[in-house]
């Protein structure tokens, strides 16, 4: 196994395209769980650690820039509310200290708990290669489970959201509140209209709009968008259940 | 078999390893460097019990590639002490009587003293949330809570 550690962003562009093979590493949050128990052996590590170009946030032409490393403790300090909740919501804090917003978008699971906040703010995902640049809204970006558009060579950069968040409130149901992957998870913003994205409920995160005169038949058709399953955290009845509950507690949060 | 070299700075002393690439810097500390204050459990972050400042920042080092660590500092449960004499969060869990088994310890000690570093003056929800990525399976959390609340004072 060959570790790259590039120290610019050029540098790991470049490095990416001579060895595709190379999984990306950042906080380590997921990748290390996939080498600590043998679960996988990728013939290289692409540490994106050094790079500064990955790091921060930033405000520009009424959006807000979250750079890929950008770490979930970090991204509790953000202006976005709901990602900040979400964010929080994340591991304990030794997790939220490493986890980061472009690692979630590059794992992609459906129990990914930044996606469903970013997909409600309008969420665009910033990827580069040596062949340039390339912007995809997020709900493109995420085509199945643990599946997403990313080619070989590329690299997620940011993604870029509305900086006007409207009133955002993001809920997950878990056995405890800390530590635990969303059983169902939901992001509600409401601004001229309502938006719901939801988590763990279909093989990627759900996106459901409506006028605010539909406020209060909202939550069925949040729970009638999802595609749920059994499985070991829940079944899926119990998941739509959850989401129809969720998106009232939402609305009641968000319109008060 | 050893595919590389790094340097770092452990409890502020230089140091270097020869590692493999793909193990983690709890790894490279406990079995690479001899510090085996913290401790190896879950190997997936969900214990805590590996608890490290990295650059000032509390991290599991079970989850951190020994590779990113090179060229930065890191410091144990072996560090906190000064002079010889124990941190305040660890004499405060001996008098709490805070430590049964004691495999947890070195985590949550590691993660009390970087709460209060931040609040020096927490309240039991910051307390809670602060210590959440730490289990403990003997104790039922009562007289770790005592020994921060003790060291906070």
């Amino acid at each position: 196994m060959d570790v790259l550690t590039p120290r610019t962003l050029d540098e790991a562009l470049r490095l990416k395209s001579e060895r595709p093979d190379a999984l990306p590493i950042q906080g380590g949050t997921d990748v290390m769980v996939e080498l600590n128990f043998d679960r996988a052996r990728p013939p290289a590590l692409l540490n994106l650690n050094e790079l500064a170009e990955l790091r921060g946030w930033s405000e520009e032409n009424g959006r807000i820039r979250l750079a890929a490393g950008l770490t979930y403790a970090e991204a509790m300090q953000t202006p976005l509310p709901a990602l900040a909740e979400a964010s929080r919501t994340v591991g304990g804090p030794q997790i939220r200290n490493r986890g980061t917003i472009g690692g979630n978008l590059g794992t992609s699971s459906p129990a990914g708990d930044a996606l469903p906040p970013l997909l409600v703010c309008g969420a665009q995902v910033r990827m580069a290669s040596v062949r340039g640049e390339r912007t995809l809204p997020l709900a493109e970006f995420v085509t199945g489970v643990k599946r997403n558009v990313l080619a070989d060579d590329e690299l997620i950069l940011a993604v870029d959201v509305d900086a006007e968040p409207g009133r955002q409130t993001f809920l997950k149901v878990g056995p405890r509140n800390a530590m635990v992957i969303s059983v169902v998870s939901l992001a509600l913003r409401v601004d001229g209209e309502l938006t719901a994205s939801f988590g763990s409920a279909g093989p990627v995160p759900g996106l459901v709009s409506a006028p605010l005169e539909d406020a209060e038949s909202f939550p069925v058709q949040v729970a009638a968008a999802a595609a749920p399953i059994d499985d070991v955290r829940g079944t899926a009845a119990y998941r739509r259940h959850a989401l129809r509950v969720l998106t009232k507690r939402a609305l009641e949060r968000c319109l008060a | 078999m050893f595919g590389m070299r790094i340097w770092l700075r452990v409890n502020g002393e230089p140091v270097e390893a020869d590692i493999w690439e793909g193990e983690s810097l709890l790894y490279v500390l406990r079995e690479r460097l001899g510090y085996p204050g913290s401790k190896n459990a879950c190997e997936q972050g969900e214990c805590g019990s590996c608890s490290v400042m990295l650059d000032g920042k509390l991290v599991c080092a079970c989850l951190v590639l020994g590779a990113q660590a090179d060229g930065h500092e890191v410091v144990t449960v072996e560090g906190l002490s000064e002079d010889g004499r124990l941190h305040r969060v660890q004499e405060a869990f001996v008098v709490a009587g805070a430590v049964q088994c004691g495999f947890c310890t070195p985590g949550l000690v590691v993660a009390a003293a970087d709460l209060l570093q931040h609040r020096p003056d927490p309240s039991d929800d910051e307390i809670r949330e602060a210590l959440s990525g730490n289990l403990c399976r003997c104790t039922g959390y009562a007289k770790i809570f005592d020994a921060v609340r003790l060291a906070a004072r």
